[in-house]
């Protein structure tokens, strides 16, 4: 006990400082590397470059090789995991209007694309 | 689908599936492949006991090895009868890979680049449907295939069915392809065309023999004109208005473009882009938007002043065209 307190200790300022509690959907068992392949059987890789992607690196979209870095989706909506999770899954409902289509996918699946897009 | 075979298996398999046949024409360049690997191991071996007889044999064995005799018979004898032989046995087994009974199916492939013209034809070598990237057979029956190219020398092959066979500009070569079993099988270009030559490939997909029939039947009959979307019908008038039925031809309306893929069915289509990429929402609206950054320099230009709308719009009626 006495050992884990100063994790406590910093755990407790991290979560004062916070703002009200984080309701967003955890990533859970999210596996970036499955995310790697999601990207490309999905076919994202056809109008965006991704990070360990060689090819294709489409260009209709922006490049998401620094995506984890953004702190906007396609510069309106927050970078949170929960947003990006519906983001990449159906993005007309989130910005009507974009190119970007509906991309089917599991829960699962979002999950892990979204693991890959945030590291 | 007649297979559980993802088109991801059947493409991107490394390294590809050279010594695993799946069709009698595959079957004997296999047999011809391992006994030619048995042979050349054989007088590896042989040649290795050579060596170290002159190194380290006893002066009667050596004395034996460099004389008149071994170099008539092992210099001269045996290899003019094993390659005499090998000769023989194997113009005998490919004999059957051109000779063409009359009852197989005919198809014409045509090398553009980089992308492949799929033609099924009648009896009398006419064209009774055109298709793109993707080429149909029956199961156990075999499939005659005429290889022509419309500009450089490009390659045919997919290694479980068949041997390789180049498309060569101003001739018509052939090919028998016989798959016997169900599935799906990766086919690439052999034959280096161009800058995009690996991103070349396409599907050949198997089917039982009353699937198949029932699938030619279908494609036999003209698309139906509605029952679309309002969005696709949006995207049938860009597809006119925009230009892309200077080069694509979708039969029963005004695009009678032939430069490039016949789209008749392309909604039906496992990939996109000459068996490169899924056939989706997304990659349609990709490749249309900007096909240059997926496959440089293929003849299609990149559509980048096309609208969200007006690219979703496009994509949803390439879906309608089943």
């Amino acid at each position: 006990m006495a050992r884990r307190a100063p994790a406590l200790c910093v755990a407790l300022l991290l979560t004062a400082c916070d703002g009200p509690p984080d309701r967003r959907p955890t990533l859970g068992d999210a596996d970036a590397a499955r995310g790697r392949q999601l990207v490309v059987d999905k076919g994202c890789v056809a109008c965006h470059a991704l990070p360990d992607v060689k090819w294709p690196r489409g260009r209709l979209g922006p490049s998401l090789e620094q995506f984890g870095r953004q702190s906007l989706i396609a510069g309106r909506l927050p970078n949170q995991p929960g947003v990006l999770m519906q983001f990449v899954r159906d993005a007309p409902s989130q910005i009507p209007g974009t190119a970007m289509p509906a991309i089917p996918m599991t829960d699962q699946e979002a999950r892990d694309v979204v693991a890959y897009l945030s590291r | 689908m007649s297979s559980p075979t993802s088109l991801a298996e059947a493409l991107s398999g490394w390294p590809p599936p050279v010594l695993d046949p799946a069709g009698p024409f595959s079957n004997s360049v296999t047999t011809l492949a391992w006994v030619l690997i048995g042979l050349m191991t054989l007088i590896f071996l042989g040649v290795c006991a050579a060596l170290w007889v002159a190194l380290y044999g006893s002066d009667a064995l050596r004395a034996r090895l460099g004389g008149e005799r071994v170099v008539r018979w092992f210099g001269l004898i045996l290899p003019a009868g094993v390659l005499l032989l090998l000769l023989a046995w194997g113009l005998t087994l490919v004999r059957g890979l051109d000779t063409i009974h009359g009852d197989e199916l005919r198809m014409r492939v045509s090398g553009n680049l980089y992308w492949w013209r799929v033609s099924y034809l009648d009896a009398a070598g006419r064209e009774i449907h055109a298709d793109a990237n993707e080429l149909h057979i029956p199961v156990g029956r075999p499939v005659v295939v005429d290889m022509v190219s419309e500009d450089v020398i490009h390659s045919f092959w997919v290694p479980k069915l068949g041997g390789k066979m180049d498309m060569i500009p101003g001739r018509t070569n052939r090919l028998k392809l016989q798959a016997d079993k169900a599935g799906r099988y990766g086919g690439q270009c052999a034959e280096f065309c161009g800058g995009a030559h690996a991103l070349m490939g396409f599907v050949v997909v198997a089917h039982e023999a009353a699937d198949w029939q029932r699938w030619m039947n279908a494609r036999l009959k003209p698309a139906p004109a509605t029952d679309i979307s309002v969005e696709a019908l949006r995207g049938r008038q860009l597809f006119n208005e925009v230009g892309c039925a200077a080069c694509h031809r979708v039969a029963g309306t005004d695009a009678q473009g032939i430069a490039g893929p016949d789209l008749t069915h392309v909604g039906s289509r496992l990939s996109l882009g000459a068996g490169i990429l899924p056939n989706t929402r997304a990659t349609l609206i990709g490749w249309i938007g900007d096909s240059q950054s997926i496959k440089p320099n293929n003849r299609m230009p990149a559509y980048r002043s096309l609208k969200a709308e007006e690219l979703n719009a496009l994509a949803s009626y390439m879906e309608s065209l089943k």
